[in-house]
């Protein structure tokens, strides 16, 4: 059974990290290019409300809130944008290339598209080895404007693969709005269903719908019934990779940006919640976790920059 | 077991012996079923594996090789097929973004246990898209293994052992090769370790480097001078990624000569860096200054009537070892390595159309 209380919890944890990471940005330790999900948190907490540890999930650039809402160490992530020895991949990776094995996060890249074949991929070897489990393939709607997202479409329902396949529609790649990438006509649900897959489009800031969808979704895949995107509407509040919000730039319509901040997941959230529900009591349990990750990886060593040579070959 | 056993047939058994032994193993590529076969080095997979393992592809060469690492990193082990090299560049963000780097970039925590056949074709009107030996992009990629197969008798084992290794490796097959034979009983045992530096001729007068199908134009090469008093040693560098250098440095402390026969393009190319560390490292022992052979600077055109000296042969090896050793070379020796046919053909065999 799905409780919104321990979504919202999710959501916030995912929330309180992000905040975390971009208010002490500033400070210079953390070198690494950072893509953060802040306002993107319900698609990542309702997909993995429906997955389990032997469910793999492959992401893109933008990928803190999957590798977290998946159960990733949050001491390893900031580790690694601190670029120390306890990182997730121990200082190789930084944001963009997380991974927690033990959860079964596999992967995230930073190339738009090209962890979705890695997703395909892996639900070939499930499908091969009769395993019980999908693959997910966290994508933006940028990545659809990509030959490597029609391939792995097309192979994935070719061979009835346990593929999810979860595009996070935020209508933006970096500056470029979606009238110069793709046509007004253009339905990524729609585009799916044509290449064989069955879709669902949903509202990407609505946490129980998402968590519903998937759930429905992996059983449907389970059963041998092939592949599915969802295609989730949210946006990205902060600006594409950094810190800090950028619509004194104007690439975003005012009005556009105040609708989405008013649609904010947790808002949302927060709207259904019952009234006994106390949000300064979750937080009251997150925010020493937070505290923690961070006192951890400015202390930690750096990794040896005797072993840059090594693991070159396996 | 047949007295003799052709190269095609070798890379056939390589991979039907690591289906058998590697029940993880997956094989897929354009054409991989289909009655040729590719050219007869993948037929009786399908029917001996099954199409579970052994399967046909969409057209989609970026996201089969991504889709290939992905099963991989699963715990498959993966072999791709592609007829010609050239429609494989498709696919470079998936090998190099990722095949290369993966098990470096995850600190060790995951592995990579691909390899992918790309074969180069030549002469019969391949022309420039269908002819490219590009393997100085990929020995050029940190992480990658690339290993360039010459000699029947090696063939299986070389394959074999790419198949096997737990990191991606492109191997590089040249259409001519394919059917050129040896006697069964010379093959190598497949559990051998793969040799990335190989000397195959012994001599002491001049080093010859060479792989792919150089190397069998520098043997013929080799053997006919050798009735000049002129004693070649031939080495193969058959694994491009990690060449074992002291290897060539020995031959050259020995022979003061050397000449590097490149397969591909002569400039920015796999022989330039066999100088550079020769010029490097035996600079005194070298007694000339080094010579290389290899493809002109443009792409290989389509015409009959273009491509008479596109390929170096053992006819120029011959000429530039006399240029090195300051030696004429007698007639009837020059006249012994013209071939006799068409240019553009291995052998009489050969009747197109690739």
């Amino acid at each position: 059974m799905i409780e919104l209380n321990d979504l919202y919890h999710q959501m916030l944890r995912i929330r309180l990290v992000e905040e975390a990471i971009a208010s002490r940005y500033h400070e210079q330790k953390m070198r690494c290019p950072t893509h953060l999900s802040i306002g993107q948190e319900a698609v990542a907490v309702g997909v993995s409300s429906a997955l389990t540890i032997d469910d793999k999930v492959y992401s893109s650039h933008r990928a803190h809130a999957h590798y977290i809402a998946k159960g990733g160490s949050i001491d390893k992530l900031i580790a690694e944008l601190y670029g120390k020895k306890t990182g997730c991949t121990g200082g190789r990776g930084g944001s963009m290339h997380l991974c927690d094995l033990d959860v079964g996060f596999m992967a995230s890249t930073a190339i738009v598209a090209n962890s979705i074949p890695l997703a395909v991929g892996h639900a070939l070897h499930l499908q091969t080895q009769n395993m019980d489990a999908i693959s997910v393939a966290y994508f933006g709607e940028g990545a659809t404007e990509e030959g490597a997202f029609y391939e792995s479409l097309n192979f994935a329902v070719v061979k009835s693969l346990p593929v999810l396949f979860v595009c996070e529609n935020n209508r933006y790649s970096v500056y470029s709005a979606l009238d110069a990438r793709q046509p007004k006509s253009r339905n990524i649900a729609n585009l799916a269903k044509a290449i064989g897959a069955n879709s669902v489009e949903l509202d990407g800031n609505d946490v129980m719908a998402v968590a519903e969808a998937t759930e429905e979704t992996k059983a449907s895949i389970l059963s041998g019934q092939g592949p599915v995107l969802l295609e989730c509407h949210t946006y990205r509040q902060r600006e594409h990779c950094g810190p800090n919000y950028d619509d004194d730039l104007n690439y975003r319509p005012a009005e556009e940006v105040e609708y989405w901040l008013r649609r904010d997941p947790l808002v949302l959230a927060e709207e259904q919640l019952p009234p006994t529900f106390s949000k300064d009591d979750v937080k009251a349990l997150i925010l020493p976790e937070v505290e923690q990750a961070f006192s951890l990886a400015e202390t930690a060593e750096f990794p040896s920059i005797e072993q840059n040579a090594e693991y070159l070959y396996a | 077991m047949p007295e003799l056993t052709s190269f095609a047939e070798e890379i056939n058994r390589a991979q039907h012996q690591s289906m058998e032994q590697d029940s993880n193993m997956l094989s897929f590529g354009l054409g991989i079923d289909d009655p040729k076969g590719i050219f007869g080095t993948t037929s009786g997979l399908s029917d001996t594996f099954g199409p579970k393992r052994v399967f046909d592809m969409p057209t989609a060469e970026n996201a089969m090789t991504g889709i290939g690492i992905g099963a991989a990193i699963a715990g498959s082990r993966v072999l791709m097929t592609h007829q010609r090299l050239d429609f494989f560049l498709l696919a470079m963000d998936q090998l190099v973004n990722n095949a290369a780097k993966w098990h470096y970039m995850f600190n060790g925590q995951m592995k990579v246990p691909i390899s992918i056949r790309l074969i180069i074709g030549r002469g019969w009107g391949q022309g420039p898209t269908h002819a490219q030996n590009l393997q100085s992009w990929f020995a050029h990629v940190p992480g990658l293994k690339v290993v360039v197969p010459s000699r029947t008798e090696n063939a299986a084992q070389q394959l074999y052992q790419a198949i096997m290794d737990d990191n991606p490796v492109l191997f590089i097959e040249h259409r001519w090769l394919h059917q050129q034979s040896c006697k069964s009983l010379n093959t190598v045992c497949l559990e051998q370790r793969l040799e990335n530096t190989q000397v195959v001729r012994s001599g002491k007068s001049v080093t010859l480097v060479a792989n792919s199908y150089m190397l069998l134009e520098a043997l013929r090469a080799a053997e006919c001078l050798a009735d000049e008093g002129i004693d070649c040693e031939v080495i193969d560098t058959a694994g491009l990624h990690q060449i074992d250098w002291p290897v060539i440095q020995t031959s050259v402390k020995k022979t003061g000569h050397l000449l590097v026969c490149d397969s591909a393009r002569k400039e920015f190319s796999c022989g330039a860096e066999i100088i550079a560390n020769l010029s490097e490292n035996c600079f005194s022992d070298l007694k000339r200054a080094p010579l290389r052979l290899g493809l002109p600077d443009y792409p290989e055109p389509t015409s009959y009537g273009l491509t008479h000296c596109f390929y170096p042969s053992a006819h120029n090896i011959a000429s530039k070892v006399s240029e090195l050793l300051r030696r004429e070379i007698g007639a009837n020796t020059y006249t012994s390595l013209k071939t006799s046919g068409h240019h553009d053909v291995p052998g009489s065999w050969f009747k197109g159309p690739f």
